[in-house]
C-alpha cells in the first residue's frame, strides 16, 4: 500500500489505518461520529495527500480543458476554481474533479486518488489528438504533491494565524480568510509555493491546501498547533464519508462511474452544453432534452433500522413491489440522526412517481418526461433479506443553519 | 486498558456470558465495542428461538460495518434487551451492564467448559 507524507503523523495520533484505493489511510482517530460532529461544530483536519494533481499550462490550455471537461473553463478568472467532470464519448464519467486557474495560462486539476492513472491516461490520449497540442504542457504532479483540508464553522478563527505571509499568486488577498468560495491564492511556506483554496467536501466553511510533499507535514503541524484551542481535531476517511453523504456529494465509484452520466447523477448544472463541442456532448445534450435513463435519488430510512449501505437493493412499494435500483452510498448520518443514502432508480419508476403537470402538454413535450421522484415517495431498502421502509428525500439531508 | 470482568466467561469471538442457574446473559466485550466504536443499530434474535453454540444470532452495526454475533452457548432465547435496540450506544457505554443482548436457557451445560476464562480472553486480545 502507498503512504502519504503524513503517515507517521497518523500513527502518532493513534489513527486506525485501513486500505483505501491502494493507500494506507486513517479511517478514524477516536470515533467516526465524534470526528463528524467536531467538523460540524468546530473544525476538523483531513489528510487528502492521496488525491491527484495534474498541471496543464500553455496558450491553448483553456481550449484543451474546455474540450475535455464538461464545465466552462472560460468562466474561470485567475485565482478561481470550479467543480467539473471528465466524460468519455458516451457521456460516462471518467472522473469528477476541481479545476483551478492559478495564472492566465496555468491550470491545476485536483482528481480522485482512485482515478489518477485512468485520468492521466485519458488526458494524454485526448491531448495526442488535440489540434493545438503544441500549446499545451501536461504534467502529472501527484507523486510530488501533498494536500490537507480544514473544514468547520470555526476555521476562520485560526486559519489566518497559520498563513500570515503575503499572498502573491492566484487571487491576491490581504489575508486568507478574505478568499471567497472557490477562490485560490498562493503564498510561500518554508520557502516553497503553496496554494490555498476556499473549497471542501463537507458542506462546512473550509480551506484546502496544496503543497509540495516535503513540507505538507509542516503545514499539518502548524494548523494543528494554531487550531487546537479552537477545537480543531484530526478527522479520518470515515467522517469524510458521513459528512459528504449528508450533503449528497457524489463519490466516484459510487454515484459516478464510466457507465453513468452527469445528467443521471443530477449534476447537469456542471455541464455547459452551450460552450461548444466537448467529449460526450451529444449524449449529454440528448439526455438533458429527453431525460436520462436511470435517475439518482436521495432517501432516508423512516423506521428504526440498520443503516443503508452500498449495493443494498431499492424496492418500490407502489403500484407494485419490485426492485427498482441499488444503493450507491449509505450510512448513518450523525448530524441528522438517521440512516441516509443515495442510489439509482429506473426510469420507469421515475415516470410513474414523478408526475408533474408541467410535462404533460403533448405539444411541448411529445415524449414523456421523467422527473425526480418527489420527496416523500415511499420505497424500501432490502437489508439482509428483509425490506425496511424508507422514503425519497430532498437533497441535501443536512444544511448549515444561518447564523 | 480494556475491561475484562473476572466473574464472566468469554468466547473467542468476543462475546461474554454471565451465568445464573440455568440462564446465561450474553453481550459483547469492552474490547469488541472499542474496535467497533459508534454502535448505531442492534438486531436481536426473537424470544423463543432455539439456537446452537456458534450460530450467528444477532447483528451489531457501527457507522462503517455490520458484525455478526455468534451465540457462545446452545439453548432457547428467553429474553432480549429492548433498551439496546432503542439506544444502541449502550453497547459502547455499558457493554457488560445496560448493553446486554439476550438471555438464554442453557440446554448444554457442558459447553460452559469450552468458554474462555477471563485471563485466557485477556491473553487472546493481547492485554496485560
Amino acid at each position: 500500500m502507498k503512504r502519504t507524507p503524513l503517515f507517521s503523523a497518523h500513527q502518532k495520533l493513534g489513527g486506525k489505518l485501513i486500505e483505501f484505493s491502494g493507500w494506507e489511510m486513517p479511517v478514524q482517530y477516536t470515533s467516526i461520529v465524534d470526528e463528524h460532529l467536531a467538523v460540524r461544530r468546530d473544525a476538523g483536519i483531513f489528510d487528502i495527500s492521496h488525491m491527484g494533481e495534474v498541471s496543464i499550462c500553455g496558450p491553448d490550455a483553456e481550449a484543451f480543458l474546455n474540450q475535455t471537461l464538461t464545465n466552462d473553463a472560460r468562466k474561470l478568472a485567475v485565482g478561481q476554481g470550479q467543480y467539473t467532470l471528465m466524460c468519455n464519448e458516451r457521456g460516462g464519467v471518467i472522473d469528477d474533479l476541481y479545476a483551478y486557474r492559478l495564472a492566465a495560462q496555468e491550470y491545476l486539476l485536483i482528481i480522485n486518488a482512485s482515478r489518477i492513472d485512468a485520468d492521466v491516461a485519458w488526458l494524454e490520449k485526448q491531448l495526442s489528438t488535440f489540434g493545438k497540442r503544441a500549446g499545451v504542457d501536461l504534467r502529472n504532479v501527484s507523486a510530488q504533491t501533498g494536500a490537507v483540508a480544514i473544514q468547520g464553522p470555526r476555521v476562520a478563527e485560526f486559519t489566518d494565524r497559520a498563513f500570515a505571509d503575503p499572498f502573491n499568486g492566484g487571487t491576491i488577498v490581504a489575508k486568507v480568510t478574505d478568499l471567497k468560495k472557490n477562490q485560490v491564492t498562493r503564498m510561500q511556506f518554508e520557502g516553497r509555493d503553496i496554494w490555498i483554496s476556499r473549497t471542501g467536501y463537507t458542506g462546512e466553511d473550509g480551506f484546502e491546501i496544496v503543497a509540495p510533499g516535503e513540507i505538507i507535514e509542516a503545514v499539518w503541524n502548524k494548523l494543528l498547533a494554531v487550531g487546537a484551542s479552537h477545537g480543531l481535531k484530526p478527522a479520518g476517511l470515515g467522517a469524510r464519508d458521513t459528512l459528504r453523504t449528508e450533503k449528497c456529494y457524489p463519490l466516484y465509484g459510487h454515484e459516478l462511474d464510466e457507465n453513468t452520466t452527469p445528467i443521471e447523477a443530477r449534476l447537469g448544472f456542471f455541464v455547459a452544453l452551450d460552450k461548444g463541442d466537448f467529449v460526450g456532448r451529444s449524449t449529454l445534450a440528448e439526455q438533458k432534452a429527453k431525460g436520462p435513463g436511470k435517475r439518482l435519488i436521495a432517501f432516508e430510512m423512516t423506521d428504526k433500522s440498520a443503516p443503508p449501505r452500498p449495493y443494498y437493493p431499492i424496492w418500490s412499494t407502489a403500484p407494485k413491489a419490485a426492485q427498482i435500483g441499488e444503493v450507491t452510498s449509505g450510512t448513518y448520518g450523525p448530524s441528522v440522526g438517521k440512516g441516509i443514502g443515495m442510489g439509482y432508480v429506473s426510469q420507469e419508476f421515475a415516470l410513474v412517481t414523478g408526475y408533474d403537470a408541467r410535462f404533460t402538454d403533448p405539444r411541448l413535450y411529445p415524449q414523456p418526461q421523467s422527473v425526480n421522484p418527489p420527496a416523500g415517495t415511499p420505497i424500501e431498502i432490502e437489508i439482509r433479506g428483509r425490506r425496511a421502509p424508507a422514503e425519497v428525500a430532498l437533497k441535501p439531508f443536512y444544511e448549515r443553519k444561518a447564523n | 486498558m480494556t475491561n475484562v470482568p473476572g466473574d464472566l466467561k468469554y468466547a473467542k469471538s468476543h462475546e461474554w456470558v454471565r451465568v445464573s442457574d440455568d440462564v446465561a446473559t450474553v453481550g459483547i466485550t469492552d474490547h469488541a465495542q472499542h474496535e467497533l466504536t459508534d454502535v448505531v443499530f442492534v438486531e436481536l434474535p426473537a424470544s423463543g428461538r432455539k439456537i446452537k453454540a456458534g450460530e450467528a444470532c444477532a447483528v451489531v452495526e457501527s457507522v462503517k460495518t455490520a458484525s455478526d454475533i455468534y451465540s457462545p452457548l446452545s439453548g432457547e432465547i428467553v429474553e432480549v434487551n429492548p433498551a439496546v435496540v432503542s439506544n444502541p450506544s449502550l453497547v459502547n457505554t455499558e457493554p457488560y451492564a445496560g448493553g446486554w443482548f439476550y438471555k438464554l436457557k442453557i440446554s448444554q451445560p457442558s459447553e460452559l467448559e469450552a468458554l474462555l476464562k477471563p485471563e485466557q480472553y485477556t491473553a487472546q486480545i493481547g492485554g496485560a
